[in-house]
Formats: C-alpha cells, sequence, structure tokens
C-alpha cells in the first residue's frame, strides 16, 4: 500500500493522493489515506470520491494542534498495523515534524522535499529532490527498508481527479485508546495568523530587498501583494535590517517558494536567494542595474527604480 | 540548566557562486561556516544560561576541520564542545547521523537539547526531530520565541502555517528553532583567546558503541542513485529606458488575472 499521511483535508493531501493513483497504476499497490487531527476530519469522507482504497482517521478534540509525542504513538501504532510500502507526506511544518519522528521509530529512510516520484522498470521506488541550490536534482532510492518515506513540496503535483468511489473502497474512524493521549507537550494558546499569506502557499509573492531603500516603502510592496492577494517576500538583507520578519525571507536560510508569478523588486540575486526562488513558474526582475544576477534567472526584467516601478503597476491595476 | 545545542558545518552560501556553463555551484573553496539556524539556536542556549545558569555543550559530526564551527561557539560563550568524527561516518543519511548524534549525547547530563530548524545545505530538517523521537524525548519544532523558563519545563512559541501555537514542554525535551528566536551576538576578542585554549573533546567510532553496519553508507537507508543538472537560467525578455512602461503593462496584465 502507498500510505498518504496528513492533518487535514486538504489541497497539500489532494495532490499526494493524485500522485498515488498514478503510482498505483504503475505499481498494483493499493493508495490509502491516514488522517489524524482535530473534530473537522470528521468530513474526510469526500476524500473516497478520489478513487483511494482507504482512508483510516485518528480524530479528536485533543489532536486539534500537533501535539508531537501523541501523534507520533499513534501513528507509530496504525502505520505498523497497515504495514504499507511507501509513505507520503506533505513537506510542510506537519509532514516534516512527524515524518522524521516516524522514521527513527520505524529505523527507515525518509527522503525531504521531493519533486518528483516515480517507479523504474524494475520497480525501485526513484524519489527525486532539489540539492543545494535547486539546480542540481538527486534521485534517491531506499533499497533495503520498509516502509520508504518521502515528503513531498505542496504545490508539486496536480489534484487528484474526483473519479468517484472505488468498489468496495472504505472509510474507518479508529478509536484510540485514552493511554495513547499522555502527553509531555500541552498547547496553552492558538492565534490565528489572519492577514498574512503563506508565503509557501500564495500564487503570488511580491518580494523586497535593498534596492526599495528605505523600510516605509515597504507598504508599497504589501499594498501590491494585497492587491493580488500574493504574500509578502524579502531578501536577507532586509530581514537582517528589520525591515520586516523572518517568516518572509525567500533562501536558502529562509524558505523555499515555487509561486506562479515571483516579483523581484530590487533584489539583486545572490546565490543564497536564487536557490529558493528560481522553479517559480514566472519571474519578474524589477532592479536598477542591468547587470544584477537576478535578470538570469527571470521571464521578464525591467531595468529601473523598483519603488516607482512598483507605484506605477499599482496604479494601473487599479485604474482599469 | 544543562544544554546540548546541536550544531553543523555548511557552506558558506552567501559566498557560493554559479558556474555559468553547467549552472551548477562552484564548491572549490567553499568557506565553511556554522549553519546560521545553529547558531540562532545557540544564542538561545546562551542566554537561557545567562538567566537561570546551568552549562551549554555544542555538538558536531563531521570531518575534523569542523572543529573551526566548534571554536567559534566556544568563542561566543558555549563552555564545552564534542566533535564526533570518524571515516567510518562519511555518508551517513539522516537516520545514521541521528543514531550517532543520539549515542553521543547520551554521554552528557542534559535538561535540554536545541537544534536548528533546517541546514542550510542539506535543507532536510530531519535530524532535530529524528534524534529526539529515538531518545524518546517530547520534540517542538519551529520554535519561534522562548516565552518562559520554569522549574522543570519550558513555555515556547511555534510559528506553523496557519498560526502561532504556545505549548509547554516538560524538561528533558529537544527544540528546533527558527531564526527568529534569537539575534546572535558576535564573538569578542578576549571569547576568541579563551576559545583557542579550550579543549575539544573528541568522539570517534569505537566511543559510542555501534556496529559498523549502523553508521556511514553501510547505516544509511537511503542511496542516491543519480544527481543532474537542471538548467533554469531563463532568458528575460529586458525592457529599459523608454521600453520600460511597456515592460509594466505586461506586468500588469500578468497580474490581473489574480487582482481581486
Amino acid at each position: 500500500m502507498i500510505l498518504i499521511l496528513g492533518n487535514k483535508v486538504e489541497r497539500s493531501v489532494l495532490e499526494l493522493i493524485g500522485k498515488a493513483i498514478n503510482l498505483s497504476e504503475k505499481s498494483g499497490m493499493k493508495v490509502g489515506v491516514f488522517l489524524i487531527g482535530g473534530r473537522e476530519l470528521e468530513n474526510a469522507e469526500r476524500l473516497l470520491d478520489y478513487g483511494v482504497d482507504q482512508v483510516f482517521v485518528v480524530s479528536d478534540e485533543r489532536l486539534e494542534r500537533f501535539v508531537s509525542d501523541v501523534y507520533l504513538r499513534v501513528s507509530e501504532r496504525i502505520i505498523k498495523d497497515m504495514d504499507p510500502e511507501i509513505i507520503l507526506s506533505p513537506a510542510d511544518t506537519f509532514g516534516r515534524s512527524l515524518m522524521p519522528m516516524i522514521a527513527a521509530k520505524l529505523e527507515t529512510g525518509l527522503t525531504a522535499d521531493c519533486t518528483e516520484l516515480d517507479f523504474d522498470e524494475k520497480g525501485n521506488f526513484l524519489q527525486t529532490r532539489p540539492a543545494i541550490g535547486g539546480n542540481i536534482m538527486a534521485t534517491i532510492v531506499i533499497p533495503y527498508h520498509k516502509p520508504k518515506m518521502a515528503t513531498v513540496r505542496p504545490r508539486t503535483f496536480n489534484i487528484a481527479k474526483e473519479i468517484g468511489r472505488k468498489k468496495g473502497a472504505k472509510l474507518e474512524f479508529l478509536k484510540i485508546p485514552d493511554e495513547y493521549f499522555e502527553s509531555n507537550v500541552r498547547l496553552l494558546s492558538f492565534k490565528e495568523k489572519r492577514d498574512e499569506v503563506n508565503i509557501q502557499e500564495a500564487d503570488v509573492i511580491v518580494a523586497a530587498g535593498k534596492g526599495l531603500r528605505r523600510k516605509e516603502n515597504m507598504e508599497i510592496v504589501r499594498e501590491l501583494a494585497g492587491l493580488v492577494g500574493g504574500a509578502v517576500g524579502a531578501s536577507r538583507a532586509i530581514v537582517d535590517a528589520k525591515w520586516i520578519s523572518h517568516d518572509h525571507q525567500v533562501g536558502l536560510s529562509g524558505k523555499t517558494v515555487k509561486p506562479k508569478v515571483y516579483i523581484a523588486a530590487g533584489i539583486s540575486g545572490a546565490v543564497q536567494h536564487i536557490a529558493g526562488m528560481q522553479t517559480s513558474e514566472m519571474i519578474i526582475a524589477i532592479n536598477k542595474d542591468k547587470f544584477a544576477p537576478i535578470f538570469k534567472v527571470a521571464d521578464i526584467g525591467i531595468v529601473a527604480d523598483a519603488k516607482s516601478t512598483l507605484e506605477e503597476i499599482i496604479r494601473r491595476l487599479r485604474s482599469r | 540548566m544543562n544544554i546540548i545545542v546541536l550544531v553543523k558545518q555548511v557552506p558558506d552560501t552567501d559566498k557560493v557562486k554559479i558556474d555559468p556553463e553547467s549552472g551548477t555551484m562552484v564548491r572549490e573553496g567553499f568557506e565553511a561556516v556554522m549553519n546560521t539556524f545553529d547558531l540562532h539556536a545557540l544564542e538561545l542556549a546562551l542566554r537561557i544560561k545567562e538567566m537561570v545558569g546551568g552549562s551549554v555543550r555544542v555538538i558536531s559530526m563531521g570531518p575534523p576541520n569542523t572543529e573551526d564551527i566548534l571554536r567559534e561557539a566556544l568563542a561566543l560563550g558555549a563552555d564545552r564542545a564534542t566533535l564526533v568524527s570518524d571515516r567510518i561516518f562519511a555518508g551517513s543519511d539522516t537516520l545514521a547521523t541521528s543514531l550517532v548524534l543520539k549515542r553521543a549525547i547520551e554521554r552528557y547530563e542534559f535538561d535540554l537539547i536545541l537544534a536548528g530548524e533546517k541546514a542550510t545545505d542539506g535543507e532536510t530538517g530531519q535530524v532535530g526531530p529524528e534524534v529526539g523521537a529515538m531518545m524518546n524525548l517530547p520534540v517542538i519544532t519551529y520554535v519561534s520565541k522562548l516565552l518562559d523558563i520554569k522549574k522543570d519545563s519550558l513555555i515556547v512559541e511555534r510559528s506553523v502555517e496557519d498560526g502561532l501555537e504556545e505549548w509547554e514542554v516538560r524538561l528533558p525535551a529537544l527544540l528546533t528553532v527558527s531564526r527568529s528566536v534569537s539575534e546572535p551576538r558576535f564573538p569578542t576578542l578576549s571569547g576568541k583567546k579563551r576559545a583557542l585554549k579550550m579543549d575539544i573533546e573528541t568522539l570517534g567510532f569505537s566511543d559510542l558503541g555501534l556496529k559498523a553496519d549502523q553508521v556511514g553508507l553501510r547505516g544509511s537507508p537511503t542511496r542516491v542513485v543519480k544527481v543532474f543538472n537542471v538548467s533554469v537560467t531563463r532568458k528575460a525578455d529586458m525592457y529599459e529606458g523608454k521600453r520600460v512602461s511597456e515592460g509594466i503593462d505586461r506586468v500588469v496584465e500578468i497580474l490581473r488575472r489574480f487582482s481581486r
């Protein structure tokens, strides 16, 4: 079985289902989904419409947030029972935390942040991920261990098609004994991030660099991002200068992003930044220096002052 | 509080260059530095020590020249350093690395283990949580702030996609931290001088009670079977001078699809 591990019925899980169904056609393996999380998972039944064989759900109000030790104990137990060949999970804060802990307990291999999954003609499960810099790819196999585990970068694969319920497909809500809920961590509070668009999920990122000259000009960047429902990104230089928080930093010491449109405004394009954004679908670079390295990875280059160019883009967008 | 900080030596990504022919990173002459996320973890450890007393030990697994980043940590204020180094460890993946680190850590008394959220070279972010799980410690990942230190627990903020969580975690525990957790200090001259005289404890394979098939390539479930380049060099349509306005029009047209 190819098992998908998730904590929500959301896009990233549907993307993995799409890929898993494609892999199951090549290998004959069944596709299962195991979701662990809060009460909202009671709506998990709709996953059966995507053509999976089995959906297992642990839904409990004590699991609304990621209670690491309980999540690990429950997942380990259920995975041992299901004995999958392969486990896939989104490479978000959930998958990137729980999957390594499970791999350690099961003493097996885990590949982080894959962007391609396939079987070769001998049936080896090929996991491909970007290596340092993003323009080197490494293909990894786990020859002698089971399960073979991989986290997959969200927005890599297409969402599964609603092909309808498979014959014999079943949904099961699993009961977990109370002793599994003993924990050494306790959630005290949760504050939702409301207004901000997560840069790893945004369709558009407007990223700013030192070329904007002043912290006040970040307002222009925020305005444009707001207009297009996008997120604000940042170079390391302006994060270090405290124009914006670390959460927004794109690059090797920040986040890796792959939006539909990436606008680099006043960013010269240090290697460490380019490595975090070069796989974006379309890159628009705005910089006064026509020799700035950022133009080498751009699709559209505008040689001009970043601030006034952004202002002009906003003005024209507003006057439709 | 006795704190262990796991640190890793990585290439200095601020200084690397891209080979214009192959589009790959030029690795020769790489300057090695401490992974920036680990530097922030170390700073947090030093601040906890300054608040409540105790000691800070840094541990790193790597080739012998990893000593440099351990000296840097000592110069910044760490009390002790351990280098875990042996030829047989070469090629270890995250599982084998975590096992080696676990065995090294178990030699010491500790209340807290800190590590960076990920390293800037491999970017897997797996070793921290793997070590925590192997040692049956409570783990909190993506810690963005330390809020309080209690007698046998810590209160921390964890930053995730949809919000900020506040957790109380019982000690001993392992935390992986993001850069916002602290602002690293700079080393002082006296710190550097002191660090030069300090001993770095070195542990090899024979000190850890492991079998040869548990470490290095043999102890690693994952195998790299192929490495290849993907050229992502694009040919930009450039708009300069009088044509800037035309370029802006193109951008506006693209963005209209997303505008609200």
